[in-house]
C-alpha cells in the first residue's frame, strides 16, 4: 500500500486552473521531489494535500484512508506535517513554546487539570518538555530554546520549522523549498540533514524545491509539474535529459 | 517531582503575600480608615481587573478582536440578579449562574461569530452587545429601560477579592499550559497552528467562552454592589472601556491588564475632581501612552517569578511571554 496516494485531482481559481489531473503516489520511506517554473501549481499541491485548500475533484488516500477535504489538524493527526515556503513559525514566543505545540495534539492531561495544577499536569507538562528539547537537541537549537523564534537567524528558523514538524510525529513530512534563501554550504547541510531524518525516522519526504542540486542529489524519483499538469516524472537522470523538462524551464529551442 | 516542591515552597510565599494584602485592606475597612469613596473605587479596581484579564483572554492571547464584553458582563449581572432577587436563591447561586449563562452565551455568540476574522468579528461582537442591551430593555421582567433597583449588597471584599484572585490564577495557568500554547498559537498564525494539529476553531471558542465566563463573574460583582442595573450601563462605551484597558496593558500580558485595570481606576477616581475637563485628561492619557509605548504599558511580557530572579541576577534577556 502507497503512503499516500493522489488520483485525478483538479483544482482552479476562477478560471485558472491551478492543479490539472494530478496523479501523485508516495511510498513508504521514500524521497521524493516535486519541481517545475514559478506557478506551476507546486505549493497549490501542497496546500491542497494538507487540507488548507479543498480540491475540486479527485481524492487523496493516506495509508489506505481516504483524507480529501479534512480539515487540516486532522489531516496532521492522522500523520503528514508541512513546513512552509515563507517561513511561518510562532513568531513572538520562545523557540521551546514553538515546538511544544506540535505535541498539543497529544496532551495528556485535561484543562482541568492545568487550571487546578494536579498531579497530571506537572508529569505532562514535564514529559511535553523533555520531548520538545529532544528535537532541539536533533537540530541543534537547545541553546536557543528560550529566545524569541523571530529572533533567530533565517537558517535556524529553516531548521527549527522541521524541527516542529517533526514534532507532530508524521510518517509523511513535506518539505515546501526548504533551501530557499540559503547558501551552498546550508544547502549541503540541508540534504545531509533530510537524509538523516528519513533514516532515523523511517518517514516518507517530500519536497519542493528550485535547487537543482538538492534536488537531484536526494530525491529518488521526481515528478515534473507545469501549467498544473504532470509532465514528466522519474529518476533524476532521466528528469534531467527529459526534453519536455528543459523546455519548461529554458523555453524551446529556436531552429 | 524535586521541581514541585519548589513550585509549591514558591506557591506558598505567594499565598502569603496574597492573604497579608487582603488582610491589610480588611483591616482598614473595619477600622473605618478606608471609607466609603475609597472602598467604591477599591471595588471598580478589582471589577476592572476582571473584565480585563478575561478580555485580554480573547483579545490578547487568542488574537480576536471582540468589542463585546459588556454584553457578557450585562449577562452576568442580570442572571445573578435574577436568581438573587427574583428567585430568593443565595448569592453564590447567583453567582455560579452569571458564570454558566455568560459562558454559555460565548459558546452561542463564538461558535458562529469566530469564523470571522478581525474587522468582521469586531463588528459582529459589536452587534451582539447591542443585541443583548436591546433585548434587556424590552423584556418587562428585569424592569425594562428603568432596570432592577434595589439589589441587596451581597458583594463583600473578602468575595471580591477571592473572585479577582480566582479569575486571575484560572486564566495564567489555562495560558500556561499545553492549552494555553494552543490558544497563543491560533493568535501567532491561525494556518500554521492549524496544520500543526491544533483545532482552531475549538480554542478560539475556549478562549471565547472562558473569557465570558469571568465577564459574567464581573457583572455578578458589580450588580450585587451598586444597588441598581439597567441596559444603559452595559451598552458599547462600557465594552470600549475595557478593551482600552487591555490595550494600555499590553495585548496578551495578564500582568499589564492588571497594571492598567489599577491605573485607569485610580485615573478615574482622581479625575473626578475636575469634572470639566475630565474626559479631556483622560483621553490625553491614553494618547500620550500610546504614542510613547504602543505596544502598551507591559507589551506582551509578564511579571513573573522569572522576571524577578533575572532582574536579581542582573541578567535581562530577550525572553519574552512568561
Amino acid at each position: 500500500m502507497a503512503l499516500l496516494e493522489i488520483n485525478n485531482l483538479n483544482k482552479s481559481f476562477g478560471g485558472l486552473s491551478a492543479v490539472l489531473n494530478f496523479n501523485f503516489k508516495i511510498e513508504n520511506n521514500e524521497l521524493v521531489g516535486l519541481i517545475g517554473p514559478n506557478g506551476a501549481g507546486k505549493t497549490t499541491v501542497f496546500n491542497l494535500i494538507t487540507g488548507v485548500y479543498k480540491p475540486d475533484e479527485g481524492n487523496i488516500v493516506f495509508v489506505g484512508q481516504n483524507i480529501t477535504s479534512l480539515p487540516p489538524y486532522d489531516i496532521c493527526s492522522r500523520g503528514i506535517a508541512r513546513t512552509f515556503q515563507n517561513i511561518r513559525l510562532f513568531k513572538d514566543i520562545s523557540v521551546l513554546d514553538n515546538v511544544k505545540i506540535a505535541f498539543h495534539k497529544n496532551v495528556n492531561y485535561p484543562l482541568l487539570s492545568a487550571v487546578l495544577r494536579t498531579g497530571s499536569f506537572f508529569r505532562g507538562e514535564t514529559e511535553i518538555e523533555e520531548k520538545a528539547m529532544e528535537y532541539l537537541r536533533i537540530f541543534n537549537l537547545d541553546s536557543k530554546k528560550d529566545e524569541i523564534a523571530s529572533s533567530l537567524p533565517y537558517g535556524e528558523q529553516r531548521r527549527l520549522e522541521i524541527a516542529r514538524a517533526l514534532a507532530t510525529m508524521p510518517t509523511l513530512l513535506i518539505l515546501d523549498e526548504p533551501a530557499a534563501g540559503m547558501n551552498p554550504n546550508e544547502t549541503n547541510d540541508l540534504m545531509e540533514l533530510i537524509q538523516w531524518i528519513r533514516k532515523e525516522f523511517n518517514l516518507g519526504i517530500l519536497l519542493i524545491e528550485h535547487d537543482m542540486s538538492l534536488v537531484m542529489g536526494v530525491c529518488e524519483r521526481i515528478y515534473v509539474l507545469d501549467y498544473g499538469q504532470v509532465i514528466a516524472e522519474g529518476l533524476p537522470e532521466e528528469i534531467r535529459n527529459n526534453k519536455k523538462v528543459i523546455e519548461a524551464y529554458l523555453g524551446e529551442e529556436v531552429e | 517531582m524535586h521541581e514541585k516542591k519548589v513550585t509549591w515552597g514558591r506557591a506558598l510565599i505567594e499565598i502569603a503575600i496574597l492573604v497579608a494584602l487582603f488582610t491589610l485592606v480588611q483591616y482598614f475597612i473595619t477600622t473605618g480608615l478606608l471609607n466609603r469613596y475609597y472602598q467604591i473605587n477599591l471595588t471598580v479596581m478589582c471589577i476592572n481587573i476582571i473584565l480585563a484579564v478575561s478580555l485580554n483572554i480573547i483579545n490578547g492571547f487568542t488574537g480576536q478582536l471582540s468589542l463585546g464584553h459588556a454584553g457578557f458582563m450585562a449577562i452576568g449581572a442580570y442572571a445573578s440578579v435574577i436568581m438573587t432577587t427574583m428567585l430568593d436563591q443565595p448569592f453564590i447561586i447567583g453567582i455560579l449562574a452569571a458564570c454558566v449563562i455568560a459562558a454559555l452565551a460565548g459558546f452561542i455568540i463564538g461558535v458562529p461569530t469566530l469564523r470571522l476574522k478581525g474587522d468582521y468579528l469586531a463588528i459582529a461582537t459589536l452587534a451582539f452587545g447591542e443585541i443583548i442591551r436591546v433585548v434587556l430593555q424590552n423584556i418587562d421582567y428585569v424592569g425594562g429601560p428603568a432596570g432592577i433597583v434595589g439589589i441587596p449588597k451581597l458583594t463583600t471584599w473578602p468575595l471580591l477579592f477571592g473572585a479577582t484572585i480566582i479569575t486571575i490564577v484560572v486564566i495564567v495557568n489555562i495560558i500556561n499550559s499545553s492549552y494555553g500554547r494552543a490558544i497563543i498559537s491560533v493568535r501567532e498564525d491561525e494556518i500554521a497552528a492549524e496544520l500543526m494539529g491544533v483545532n482552531t476553531t475549538k480554542y478560539k471558542v475556549l478562549g471565547f467562552v472562558v473569557g465570558a465566563l469571568f465577564a459574567g463573574l464581573a457583572g455578578a460583582m458589580y450588580a450585587h454592589y451598586f444597588y441598581i442595573i439597567k441596559p444603559e450601563t452595559f451598552n458599547f462605551l462600557k465594552s470600549f472601556d475595557i478593551l482600552v484597558i487591555v490595550v494600555l496593558g499590553g495585548l496578551g500580558s495578564t500582568t499589564g491588564a492588571v497594571i492598567a485595570a489599577v491605573f485607569i481606576t485610580l485615573l478615574n477616581a482622581f479625575l473626578q475632581k475636575y469634572a470639566a475637563v475630565r474626559m479631556i485628561l483622560y483621553a490625553l492619557t491614553l494618547i500620550i501612552v500610546m504614542i510613547y509605548r504602543p505596544q502598551g504599558l507591559m507589551g506582551n511580557k509578564e511579571l513573573s517569578r522569572k522576571t524577578f530572579s533575572r532582574i536579581w541576577s542582573g541578567k535581562n534577556g530577550p525572553v519574552r511571554n512568561k
